[in-house]
């Protein structure tokens, strides 16, 4: 498909600026009805990755990566909305802060996931005997962890510890500030992969999968 | 030289005796009589008596008045959650929507029991320590106290979308963080930390800091009658370091995801620097490592005086082992020694 009047870098600065009529409009000029994975894949998407490896990087703030995740999330909705048939139900995926009321983490890795075209089973602030049961009764794939405590980041040992002992084979990718300043505490904690920010789940899901982009 | 003595040079930038360093210890008191975190905070004479025992087993620099951060949250209405292994964290918010922002009112500072509690504590501290020991009070910077009150992401929305409301928010935050502070201060704090991680360029772009957390600090910390100390729990400061130090602060804690040695050129002879053990990597860190990272810290920062050595987050995990503690004084007096 040829876009040559597209301009990634506008976009991305429409984003990063919180332009989102111009974000939107962008997008939409290149919509014909048919065509919402494509421009996920080829514009959103890697826009998004730029942003992420930006706040990462230490060049963009937490606050422009949370804004232009959710304006890309609000364009994909009406590109692709939430009961669409073709959006990504593999893996199951589900999300959850093992009851840290800190939601931005898990807000940030939200949009970007429904941006890029998946659903989400998102189970709040719930702790860990409660999301135990949401795993086994939406036969969850993959759980993204994201919290803020340290205490509630060392949780997810019990709950890898519930998953072992009645045999679910579900991927745990974890999260958030305490496994940025301590680079091994996703092991520590019996995880299967730790994502630094939002982009980086992305990339971690396939990886737990065993799927190749 | 007292702690007051050497903290005093320091802020002055002037050479002390020694690198003067601040173990910014909160749940661990609670060991030190072996009760529930929850049952601990609940008794202002034991937090003193838990600071006064833990400043002569390690010989660090201060009291620490600080309880945890949901408290000033639970003086708007809201609640902590307790564990039995870390800090309280704060409940459901008490806002739910932009329009609440128009009726709410500063609550009655003086009369909060939890806050009251908190000034006695200062109270028993300062008949103990009478000029000897610095005492920190804290407070959350009203630009950073609303991610209690509505939760992060909605507050991110308020700044972004809803410009009035965020103004109106910020006055009767701005009110409250006056009034707390310089209760504080007459209870008997030295000087105040305002924490304020929201401001750091981790959360919000320097651009916005200037319109919004910049303004908001420059005249709350104008009428705190006490040096403050700016605190970014973890969150970096460069990119924003010289509208930090215009905001009247005296000096800055920062993250220890930035290097020490370029917050010290930065604020040199200017503002102190306090900084960055990483405290969640300090709960696994051997005698040997305990000392590299001390060591290194000073090495970096220390030179012509103006450091203060903590953690970078203003609250060690309770999870940091004594010994490592230990290990951090013995190390901090060690290297730490000017001549």
């Amino acid at each position: 498909m040829g876009r040559e009047s597209f301009h990634p870098g506008e976009f991305e600065e429409a984003l990063l600026t919180m332009n989102r009529v111009a974000a939107k409009n962008m997008i939409l000029s290149e919509f014909n009805g048919n065509n919402a994975f494509e421009l996920i894949n080829e514009i959103i998407s890697p826009a998004l990755q730029n942003i992420g490896e930006s706040w990462s990087n230490g060049d963009i703030a937490l606050s422009q990566e949370y804004m232009a995740s959710k304006m890309c999330e609000e364009i994909v909705e009406s590109l692709l909305p939430a009961e669409s048939p073709v959006r990504k139900d593999i893996p199951s995926i589900g999300i959850t802060t093992l009851g840290d009321e800190h939601m931005l983490g898990k807000r940030i890795v939200t949009s970007f996931l429904k941006a890029n075209g998946f659903n989400i089973h998102d189970y709040g602030d719930m702790g860990v005997e409660m999301v135990l049961r949401k795993i086994r009764d939406d036969g969850i794939e993959v759980l993204m962890v994201s919290t803020l405590m340290l205490n509630l980041a060392l949780e997810v040992k019990k709950l890898r510890e519930m998953l072992d002992r009645e045999n679910i084979g579900t991927k745990i990718i974890v999260g958030g500030a305490p496994f940025l300043f301590d680079r091994d505490l996703w092991k520590e904690v019996g995880a299967d992969a730790m994502a630094v920010d939002a982009m980086e789940s992305v990339e971690k899901i396939r990886e737990v999968m065993g799927v190749s982009r | 030289m007292t702690p007051m003595e050497r903290v005093s040079a320091t802020l002055g930038h002037e050479v002390p005796d020694r690198v003067p360093f601040f173990l910014l210890l909160t749940t661990h008191g609670a060991d030190e009589f072996n009760v529930s975190i929850e049952k601990y905070f609940s008794n202002p004479e034991m937090v003193a008596e838990a600071q006064i025992r833990m400043q002569q087993k390690y010989g660090h620099d201060c009291y620490y008045a600080f309880y945890y951060a949901s408290l000033e949250a639970e003086a708007w209405g809201g609640n902590s959650i307790f564990y039995p292994d870390a800090p309280p964290n704060s409940g459901r918010p008490i806002i739910d929507h932009f329009e609440d922002i128009h009726s709410l009112e500063v609550p009655d500072v003086a009369g909060s029991a939890i806050l009251k509690n908190v000034l006695r504590t200062i109270e028993v501290l300062k008949q103990n320590s009478g000029n000897d020991i610095p005492i920190i009070g804290v407070v959350m910077s009203p630009f950073s106290l609303p991610t209690m009150q509505m939760g992060f992401g909605p507050y991110l929305d308020l700044i972004y979308d809803e410009p009035e409301a965020f103004r109106e928010l910020m006055n009767v935050n701005e009110e409250f963080c006056v009034q707390w502070a310089n209760l504080q201060v007459e209870a008997g704090a030295t000087a105040i930390c305002y924490f304020d991680p929201v401001s750091s360029s981790t959360m919000i772009p320097p651009e916005l800091y200037r319109r919004t957390g910049f303004k908001v600090a420059r005249k709350t910390i104008s009428q705190i009658k006490a040096p403050t100390v700016t605190h970014m729990a973890s969150g970096r400061c460069l990119p924003v370091i010289d509208d930090i130090m215009d905001t009247g602060t005296v000096a800055i804690s920062t993250s220890s995801l930035e290097p020490l040695s370029d917050i010290k050129a930065a604020c040199k002879g200017k503002v102190t620097v306090a900084g960055n053990l990483n405290g969640l990597e300090m709960r696994h860190w051997s005698p040997q490592e305990t000392e590299d990272n001390v060591r290194s810290a000073i090495e970096e920062a220390a030179d012509d005086g103006g450091f203060i050595l903590s953690d970078n987050h203003g609250d060690i995990p309770y999870g940091v082992s004594s010994e490592v503690l230990m290990d951090l004084s013995s190390s901090a007096i060690k290297w730490g020694q000017y001549r």
